[in-house]
């Protein structure tokens, strides 16, 4: 194949509530092709088929619209494309809504693509087994909240085929927002399983966005990271036999090292030669990751074989509320008031209200995120006790805050600083299904 | 090239880094050596048999281990050692992204 030019994308966001300043200055200075916003987890898009249960025309990104307002001008004077899926459970509303701020802002002509299909709730049987657990989706005996199908780069390469200059979707699987403009610039064919490996390992290490450069990183004195508050979105420059340089704006805060990239090459990965995606069973096992100058690293030798058979689905039931309530204590025998305190909600929770399960009370700065772990400081001097519980009852939610807002008077000497919410629970499941069962569809709307 | 004495009091968190990440009850922690010549001792100390011995309450289901020899990295890859994970899990942190700290706090010799 004739050798196509470096291809130039970057991440705009990494997660739902991502920072966007960051973002615009580098769809302003980065010279991108593609900007690329990944916006969901499993759980954020079972909250957002939530929010469309509310209001039917929201359901998208909460912050869709600030973030096109600011970013729409800067790529379309660049001629810098942007895929995402901020769409979440209402792809539809949010390109609606994309094409009135671009309206707003004079970008008249611009071309928004939305991809819908990801919403498979009407064609999964309840008799389908769950992954990974023993049981059918029937067996959760839960109020479903929504089901969406992870849809792949090809349902994607369409709108790109198409000329549109935002492509909007739901459950866009977040490699494939990357691996489909890098098919659509160099020509890759779904077939070559290499190429697929070797643009989702640029996706794997861009989709997080600042954990490659330098975010989820820092460790003072062991790893330090220059200007983490400044931190800078990543730069992927590709070349078209799949291999990548990593970098970020020169003058952006963070760093991109050998040691960023390979701690994000294997974050929430298992098999490092069996990476799932629906585009390829990518094999990261053999990257090459090189120092290639400052804030630069080379990444190639990734490969690929067959994709799976069928596509993941994330199905997201309503379970009750969360409930969480804290109190604190400080100086000379803090732990142990701290720790009186915590036994007492358990006590009581248990003597007054009857409930024992699905409740966890810790005291943070003695043992909390380790306490299951056996770990636990001693003679603590600022500590806050943290009780929390799940239920399917908003009235024994209620019971909990009361509790330990009681504390204040009731409980150990110099307690203060309550504070108490309560939460919507969603428990989500998943399942495979047949390709032939999703649909993914295409409509390109202009401002 | 360090040697696994008896005496090292040194951390893992003196010869390595390391990032958790989480799918469902599953953690997975990479663990890269600082210095490849480490490597060996890295692979001496951190076997999946010492993190469920030094964590049983934690560490319930089966751990995997993959070595990227080339990087120096290893990929531990632990069954439900969420407390159920970011769905059940009443843990401040529900994904484990703390947990890379469990391993980086152990020290080289037990």
């Amino acid at each position: 194949m004739a050798a196509a030019r470096t291809y130039r994308i970057g991440t705009g966001a990494g997660f739902s509530a991502d920072r966007l300043g960051p973002a615009v200055d580098l769809a302003r200075d980065g010279r991108l092709d593609c900007l690329v916003l990944e916006c969901l987890g499993e759980r954020t898009v079972a909250f957002a088929h939530r929010d469309k249960r509310a209001d039917p025309a929201k359901g998208y990104n909460a912050h869709l619209e600030r973030r096109l307002r600011a970013l729409l001008p800067v790529c379309r004077a660049g001629g810098t494309r942007i895929v995402t899926n901020m769409g979440a459970a209402n792809p539809r509303a949010a390109a609606l809504k994309t094409v009135e701020v671009a309206r707003g802002l004079g970008l008249r002509g611009l071309k928004v693509a939305c991809i819908e299909g990801d919403d498979v709730a009407a064609r999964v049987d309840p008799g389908t087994p769950l992954l990974d657990e023993p049981g059918t989706l029937g067996d959760v005996g839960l109020p479903l909240v929504g089901m969406n199908a992870y849809l792949g780069a090809d349902a994607i390469l369409p709108a790109l085929e198409a000329g549109a200059d935002v492509v909007i979707g739901g459950r866009l699987a977040d490699p494939s927002m990357f691996l489909a403009p890098l098919m659509h610039h160099f020509g890759w064919r779904p077939e070559d399983a290499r190429a697929m490996g070797a643009g989702t390992l640029v996706g794997h290490l861009m989709e997080c966005g600042m954990q490659v450069t330098g975010g989820y990183f820092a460790d003072p004195g062991v790893k330090d990271v220059a200007r983490l508050a400044e931190c800078g979105f990543p730069i992927a420059e590709v070349d078209g036999d799949g291999s990548a340089v990593i970098t970020k704006l020169a003058a952006a805060g963070g760093c991109v090292s050998l040691a960023t990239v390979k701690e994000q090459l294997l974050y929430e990965v298992h098999d490092p030669a069996r990476y799932l995606t629906p585009d390829v069973t990518a094999d990261f096992s053999r990257v090459r990751i090189e120092a290639v100058g400052p804030d630069r690293v080379r990444v190639s030798g990734a490969g690929g074989s067959a994709r799976p058979q069928s596509l993941k689905v994330t199905v997201g039931f309503d379970d009750g509320f969360h409930a969480e309530a804290g109190v604190s204590y400080a100086g000379v025998g803090a732990q142990a008031r701290g720790e009186l305190a915590a036994r007492i909600v358990t006590e009581r929770m248990l003597t007054a209200h009857g409930i024992a399960a699905d409740l966890r009370v810790d005291v943070i700065g003695a043992a909390s995120l380790f306490a299951s772990a056996g770990l636990r400081s001693e003679a603590a001097r600022d500590v806050r006790v943290h009780a929390a519980m799940r239920s399917r009852r908003r009235e024994e939610a209620e019971m909990l805050l009361w509790e330990v807002e009681s504390l204040l008077c009731c409980g150990p000497a110099g307690g203060g600083g309550y504070r108490g919410a309560i939460t919507p629970c969603v428990m989500t499941k998943s399942v495979l299904v047949a390709r032939d069962k999703v649909a993914p569809s295409l409509e390109v709307m202009v401002a | 090239m360090s040697s696994p004495g008896h005496n090292d009091r040194r951390l893992v968190r003196d010869i390595a880094h390391a990032r958790a990440g989480d799918k469902g009850n599953t953690s997975n922690i990479s663990v890269w050596a600082n210095d490849p010549a480490d490597f060996a001792l890295l692979k001496a100390v951190l076997t999946p048999e010492r993190l469920r011995r030094t964590f049983p309450g934690l560490f319930k289901g089966p751990i995997v281990r993959y070595e990227i020899e080339h990087l120096a990295g290893l990929n531990f890859v632990l069954q439900e050692a969420l407390e159920g994970g970011v769905n059940r899990s009443l843990n401040l942190d529900s994904h484990g992204k703390s947990f890379s700290y469990l391993i980086l706090g152990l020290p080289l010799s037990e």
